[in-house]
């Protein structure tokens, strides 16, 4: 198509694919805090308030546990809300909804019932928002089943990803990066209703030397990296899960199986994250066997995101981060 | 159905579904004692009128949200009974497969969105029921029953204020049955009547005798009328007793076999057959066939769930999500 070098942002990217779902769908509907007029606290839902109406985009209160089991509700009764938290951090308001509720109803019930609901919010550091505004959250809803967990790293997959949310008939937690909504991709996003399924692991660029595993915006960090020691002739293949539960773990093992060395990297804290579950997996595999360096995870420190600037950055893996680590796994160990 | 007054028919389904509740409840009792049944387990005996009156004012395809003490709501919005009895004995017939147990309960043939282990967890869910319905223009209507513990959850401060705003065909229907677990509602309120709270929330509030299944219908028929017209949510406070502990575990430290006793007397059962006594409505006779045609009933329920297969781990990995169409 010649329209397929189209570039967008993330939040358009998001607001295209939400479009597409409410004219697909009349049951599919919005709500949260300042979606309608003001567009979105980061301008996600935009115009589609104009677009559609007040009854398919709802501004609400705050209050996200009732909007969120309002939402649960809906979707029990024949609707696909989408529903978007202001911040990822203010889930916790909401979370009997989310992970007593959504999560569990469909096992819990014995299957009579299922709750579609999407999950929407921004999540991650680096807007000088301090602790409550900046937190990396994927790793407790990946900890609850009954949850998808989708963490988009770049446009064309938000898009894709997130239609396949909508047509989901469970609850998928979609954590969005604030640093990803205002920038484009390094792909265009396709015109239409293109849907990328769940549960797929997306391998973004293929090489020798390391395999690389990053979720969300550390993918965006770890394409520099992999593109600054191509320079130097270390040729890496880097991995985007994009939905960390449920986790496609095959390209991690057959990229491993190739290159004999894995680096692991997250922006939410180190203890107990999901890049753990990636390590996991990978040591009770066969794939074990080919590693010929110890595994290498970089992760955000285990405090609370602090404010300042420069303290900001020390809390998460930052480019240069990676780019030593990846480095020293190749050189080091051959 | 309508009025329990209005006719033999109305009040002998009346005076079945209460019975219904009571021998479910007394069965459920006995199979604990006798170490028969897993878990734990939350008994409604003594407020029986409750959900009977509200569900005599709703249609099939009206829907509710239940709690932890859920059974009589189950049962008084039509659900098998022996697919009740079933899941508590975690067999595979159960409405669950034996995954939910007593706690979570849900029949979407009967609008049960399901009972909740979570206080107040179930009222959010009904308010979003109701948002649906209104958005999908179905006229139908979402109750949430709800304890009076359940009424200091922000849950229900939430829901309560979404379904005001959005004028929502809602009804928060609190029994108010004196304890949550074991603090008595004059600890944990700062009001007597609770069905005060509806004003904060620009909704009316009104308080009924949760013992008297006429007065519950009428102030129900009400509600749900209102609901229907598009006028928005009503809170209703029946006041009711828990004659059994909160749970298995409860020795009723916190409380008086004096109170007990006196709510006994305040049984809402005889209640009921006093009146539609005093009204010619139904005869003695009527009123014991009734009683017996429960009891078979629950008699039926648990051996045919007694006989029943019992759930196996098998594809409890597949059962997590339910699969995508393609």
């Amino acid at each position: 198509m010649s329209t397929d070098n189209r570039m967008l942002t993330m939040a358009e990217a998001l607001r295209e694919a939400m479009g597409i779902a409410m004219d697909e769908r009349p049951e599919v509907f919005i709500l949260g805090e300042d979606i309608g007029i003001y567009g979105g606290a980061f301008g996600v839902t935009g115009d589609l308030y104009h677009r559609f109406s007040p009854e398919r985009v709802i501004d609400t209160p705050i209050s996200e546990l009732g909007i969120v089991g309002a939402a649960v509700g809906a979707a029990l009764s024949g609707m696909r809300p989408i529903v978007e938290i202001q911040f990822s951090d203010f889930t916790a308001q909401a979370m009997d909804q989310i992970a007593n509720q959504a999560a569990k109803i469909h096992f819990m019930l014995g299957g009579a019932l299922h709750v579609p609901l999407v999950l929407r919010t921004p999540q991650g550091s680096g807007t000088g928002a301090a602790a409550q505004h900046s937190q990396n959250l994927e790793t407790w809803f990946a900890n609850v089943p009954g949850l998808k967990v989708v963490v988009p790293s770049n446009p064309a997959d938000a898009k894709g990803l997130l239609l396949s949310a909508i047509d989901d008939p469970n609850p998928v937690i979609f954590l969005e990066h604030k640093l990803l909504y205002k920038i484009p991709g390094r792909d265009p996003v396709p015109e239409g209703a293109i849907r990328i399924p769940l549960g797929v692991s997306q391998v973004v660029r293929e090489g020798k030397d390391l395999t690389l595993v990053a979720t969300g915006i550390m993918v965006n960090k770890s394409f520099e990296v992999c593109e600054k020691l191509a320079a130097e002739g270390i040729s890496v293949t880097l991995i985007d899960p994009r939905t960390i539960s449920p986790l496609d773990m095959n390209p991690i093992f057959e990229s491993v199986e190739k290159t004999g060395r894995l680096l692991v990297v997250q922006e939410g804290p180190s203890h107990g994250g999901f890049i753990n579950e990636v390590i996991a997996r990978v040591s009770e595999s066969s794939s074990f066997g080919s590693l010929i360096a110890p595994i290498k995870r970089l992760a955000g420190m285990n405090i609370p995101i602090p404010y300042a600037p420069q303290l900001e950055k020390a809390a998460v893996p930052q480019i240069e981060d990676i780019e030593i680590a990846a480095r020293d796994l190749v050189k080091s160990w051959r | 159905m309508g009025h329990p007054l209005s006719s033999p028919e109305h009040a002998r389904h009346a005076l079945l579904y209460m019975y219904r509740i009571r021998k479910f409840e007394e069965a459920v009792e006995d199979l604990f004692g006798r170490g028969m049944m897993h878990g734990t387990m939350h008994l409604s005996i003594g407020q029986e009128a409750g959900p009977t009156g509200m569900c005599l004012a709703l249609k099939l395809e009206d829907q509710i949200t239940s709690t932890h003490r859920g059974h009589g709501h189950c049962i008084a919005k039509g659900a098998d009974l022996t697919r009740m009895m079933a899941e508590l004995l975690g067999k595979e017939i159960g409405y669950c497969g034996g995954r939910g147990g007593s706690m979570h309960i849900a029949d979407a043939e009967t609008g049960n969105l399901g009972a909740n282990g979570v206080v107040g967890g179930g009222i959010p869910i009904a308010v979003g029921a109701a948002l649906a319905s209104k958005l999908q223009k179905k006229g139908t209507v979402a109750v949430s029953f709800f304890g009076d513990g359940a009424m200091n959850e922000g849950a229900f401060h939430e829901a309560a204020n979404l379904a005001a705003i959005w004028k929502l065909p809602v009804i928060l229907f609190c029994e108010n049955n004196k304890y949550g677990m074991s603090s008595s509602t004059e600890t944990a309120f700062a009001i007597d009547r609770l069905a005060d709270r509806g004003l904060g929330y620009g909704i009316p509030g009104v308080t009924v005798d949760g013992n008297d299944v006429v007065a519950v219908y009428e102030a129900c028929e009400t509600a749900v009328a209102r609901a229907r017209n598009g006028e928005g949510p009503t809170l209703i406070e029946t006041v009711t007793y828990r004659w059994k502990g909160h749970s298995r575990s409860d020795k009723n430290l916190y409380r008086t076999k004096e109170e007990i006793e006196e709510w006994k007397h305040l049984d809402p059962i005889p209640n009921f057959i006093s009146k539609v006594l005093a009204a010619g409505i139904l005869s003695q006779e009527d009123i014991d066939a009734t009683a017996k045609m429960a009891q078979d009933q629950i008699i039926e329920a648990v051996n045919n769930a007694a006989q029943a297969k019992s759930a196996v781990p098998d594809g409890l990995l597949e059962a997590v999500f339910k699969a995508v169409s393609a």
